[in-house]
């Protein structure tokens, strides 16, 4: 083997802004996704953090792990917080410096709602991230509007599991009409980093909205992670496209043999309870889903 | 330069004068004129700062955190429910120790929906640790926003500043405007130690163990003492510079007096005519207007009160259950003292009712005549 | 690959700055601590592919000379690097052993 001829080529950026040593739980996908936007933004970025998991996982006071100014601020304010970042740099005339908000589910599609909605009504020039586990993990996994059909959480336990859909959000922040939006997965590191440094070549509001594996609050295996987020893609549940100016669709990772959605959810065991006729609905789901989105997407 | 101008427009110009750099705001009346009325100084260019037309208050100060923490100077105005949305974030930015202010027009809690003046918006935020200062006129408002700053900047603290809705923010007055020239040899620009900066990265505001929360703590609170000092010292320096000199607490005919009146905002206006004419008969009423309510002036009201035989207390706001609030906070901080006279509380001018030189005579004549208060609450205009 | 830092104590009020403000990183937290199991690279075997670097959360896996190699300092044995290796030459070995 040591004949073999070296020339690495990386697929993603070498340089690590992340620091290890941080407190997230073992295979967990949102220390995974930090590790890759903070490739692509390098040191002239500046994150705010609303409430979530990651306000634990950086670390405690005297300490970080991101290697880049962070403030903490409070749970519904990763948008609005974000917005006062970058009026601040503009005034003192450090414009090329990014304001990133790196928020969860809970803080995106619940609590933090308002004051998005309101950040991309101004069109303000940040990077709004939601790091996607699909549930409060913070406070101990409970239910939100990002939760799928089917999935246990302590608030929607097996006999109560939830009954709803996931809030599209990607829609929704269609609907603002804003420059940028694009589903990312950790299991697509490549195509991940290459989002992030479109984002941040755009001016104006840029949502990234991150599929993020927990594998506690999923139950799944920690070495699951990227084959969950993986077949989360190949079974066209999270499908990986981009939306520009609310109008232009663009199917980023095609899926031309989709894997059925069982393979899906069965390595995870808060879907363990489902029964086939639900696992059917799921599916179903997911086709309509699939089919809806086709539509949009831009066929050159 | 003399002009006349309304509350809020003086809330403005103290803000431009001031060379704020980042403004975040939502309207609500009374407050409105303060929102367009920057919003105009903004888009002609005569202030070089960025306005955010947040879509509610909470993110209004959530956004001035974000621009403080990232070292602008950051401006907002509010007022009631305003006041009451922004609750959380109100701890937040002064806990993050960023020298925020913010003009707050009092006016009444709903229900029943009101937007006429009184204290208990800004008093429900006595605890969030932010300095909490009650002009009494126009002139006031302006030169208080200017003193803020260099008061709040020093001790990375923030700043509310507080008038009574309608009373002030809609009342036309003549008032001294400064200089800007002036104004910036007074106050000088925002250049924070720590802040978010790309070369210099720290993380603000992280999981603060039980081993060294406190600490954090003991510091803000010694903080909140030390502006005791402070909003005298530079009271005193913006009198050398503009001729108006203000501290914490606003003597009237006190010096001498056998009764006196405390109070705060407006109403010190009406007292201290209600003293004139008791001075008249002969009768040695003084009044006492607190302006700093937050850090509280023990000892400057104690140095007041100290040869006074009776205290009257007017409050135009209610801690239900209990008392007015600044009757609760002055008979506190003197139960330890040497100090031993009846003070009374008198509940007046809830929701925007009138209070009038009638009604503090009314006030002075039951004190004077009660050998103690019957009630921690002595209720004056209501229709029992 | 990065240093094990030091941990950095306040004992006073008087040595705080105003607002908790971070002024080292965690790289002190040995999370390698947390691992039972010991992923392990047989270099024989591996073909360089930086797979497993590429989905290391912590990171805890860099590249030296070209290959990959794994920070047991930091290492939370959660595994991604065993499952994800294309050509399964990273063995998952009990800690202790
Ligand atoms: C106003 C407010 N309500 C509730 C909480 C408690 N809380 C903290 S984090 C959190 C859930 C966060 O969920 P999400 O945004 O999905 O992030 P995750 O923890 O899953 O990473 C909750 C409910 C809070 N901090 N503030
Ligand atoms: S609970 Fe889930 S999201 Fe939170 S740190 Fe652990 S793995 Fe990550
Ligand atoms: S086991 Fe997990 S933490 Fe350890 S090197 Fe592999 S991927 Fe990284
Ligand atoms: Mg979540």
């Amino acid at each position: 083997m040591s004949e073999k001829k070296r020339r690495l080529k990386l697929s993603i950026p070498e340089q690590e802004v992340m620091r290890p040593g941080n407190l997230a739980c073992q295979g967990c996908g949102a220390s995974l996704a930090m590790r890759y936007a903070l490739k692509a933004l390098g040191n002239n970025v500046i994150l705010d953090l609303p409430a979530c998991c990651w306000s634990v996982i950086d670390g405690p006071f005297p300490y970080s792990s991101v290697g880049v100014p962070l403030l903490h601020m409070a749970f519904e304010t990763a948008a609005s917080t974000a917005s006062g970042i970058r009026a601040a740099l503009k005034v003192l005339g450090k414009e090329d410096t990014k304001v990133v908000a790196w928020a969860g589910d809970g803080g995106t599609f619940d609590i933090g709602f308002q004051a998005l909605s309101g950040a991309a009504e101004r069109n303000e020039d940040i990077i709004y991230v939601c790091y996607d586990n699909e549930a409060y993990m913070n406070t101990g996994i409970q239910r939100s509007a990002a939760t799928p059909y089917g999935a246990w959480t302590t608030t929607t336990p097996v006999k109560h599991f939830k009954k709803l859909p996931k809030k599209n959000i990607v829609e929704i922040l269609a609907a603002h009409r804003i420059p940028y939006i694009a589903n990312l997965n950790v299991a697509y590191p490549e195509d991940f980093i290459k989002k992030f440094q479109k984002a941040m070549s755009i001016k104006g509001m840029k949502f990234l909205h991150i599929f993020s594996p927990c594998p506690p609050g999923w139950k799944m295996k920690p070495d699951d992670t990227i084959k969950v987020a993986r077949l989360a893609v190949q079974t066209r549940t999270f499908p990986l496209y981009e939306v520009e100016d609310g109008l232009k669709y663009t199917l980023n990772v095609k899926v031309n043999k989709p894997k059925p959605v069982i393979e899906y959810l069965r390595l995870q065991g808060r879907f363990k309870h489902l029964t086939e006729e639900q696992v059917s609905t799921i599916q179903k789901n997911v086709d309509e889903e699939w089919a809806l989105l086709m539509k949009k997407i831009d066929k050159e | 330069m003399k002009k006349v101008l309304m509350g809020n427009h003086a809330i403005s110009i103290g803000a431009t004068l001031s060379r704020v750099q980042v403004i975040a705001a939502y309207p609500i009346t009374p407050q409105t004129q303060v929102v367009e009325k920057l919003s105009e100084i903004v888009a002609n260019g005569e202030l070089d700062a960025e306005f955010i037309k947040v879509e509610s208050e909470h993110s209004a100060m959530a956004a001035s955190i974000g621009a403080a923490a990232a070292g602008a100077r950051a401006f907002t105005a509010t007022s009631a429910q305003g006041l009451l949305l922004m609750h959380e974030v109100l701890h937040w930015a002064s806990r993050a120790r960023l020298p925020i202010v913010m003009a707050n027009i009092n006016r009444a809690l709903a229900p029943g929906w009101t937007i006429w003046t009184d204290q208990n918006d800004s008093l429900s935020q006595r605890d969030t640790g932010w300095i909490q200062l009650y002009a009494s006129d126009n002139q006031e408002v302006l030169d208080s926003l200017i003193i803020a700053y260099k008061v709040a900047e020093q001790l990375s603290l923030p700043v509310m500043v507080i008038l009574d809705a309608f009373v002030l923010s809609h009342t036309y007055e003549p008032v001294e405007v400064p200089e800007q020239s002036e104004v910036d040899k007074f106050l000088p620009p925002f250049n924070p130690e720590w802040k978010l900066d790309v070369n210099n990265p720290h993380a603000f505001g992280g999981l603060t163990a039980p081993n060294i929360y406190m600490e954090f703590q003991y510091n803000h609170h010694n903080a909140m003492l030390k502006a005791k000092e402070l909003i005298n010292k530079e009271g005193e320096a913006f009198g050398k510079i503009f001729g108006r000199t203000y501290g914490n607490i606003d003597k009237y005919k006190t010096d001498d007096a056998d009764y006196i009146l405390l109070t705060s905002g407006t109403l010190a206006r009406t007292s201290n005519i209600v003293v004139d004419s008791y001075r008249e008969k002969g009768i040695k009423l003084g009044n006492l207007r607190v302006r700093t309510f937050r850090p509280f002036p023990t000892e400057e009201i104690y140095d007041a009160l100290k040869k006074a035989k009776k205290v009257f207390v007017v409050d135009r706001n209610l801690s239900y259950g209990h008392s007015g609030i600044f009757f609760e906070e002055t008979k506190a901080s003197l139960y330890n003292s040497d100090l031993d006279i009846p003070i009374f509380g008198f509940v007046t001018g809830l929701g925007g009712r009138d209070v009038t030189p009638e009604l503090i005579t009314e006030i002075v004549e039951h004190g004077i005549k009660s050998e103690k208060p019957e009630n921690d609450v002595i209720w004056m205009g209501v229709q029992k | 690959m990065f240093k094990p830092g030091k941990k950095i104590n306040f004992n006073s009020a008087k040595d705080l700055p105003p607002t908790p403000a971070s002024v080292g990183d965690m790289t002190h937290n040995f999370t390698g601590s947390w691992r039972n199991l010991r992923p392990i690279i047989d270099y024989e075997k591996c073909i360089d592919c930086m797979i497993c670097w590429k989905f290391c959360p912590e990171p805890a896996i860099f590249i030296e000379k070209e290959r990959p190699k794994i920070d047991y300092y930091f290492c939370k044995g959660c595994g991604i690097c065993v499952t994800e290796c294309p050509v399964k030459c990273i063995a998952f070995e009990e800690e202790g052993k």
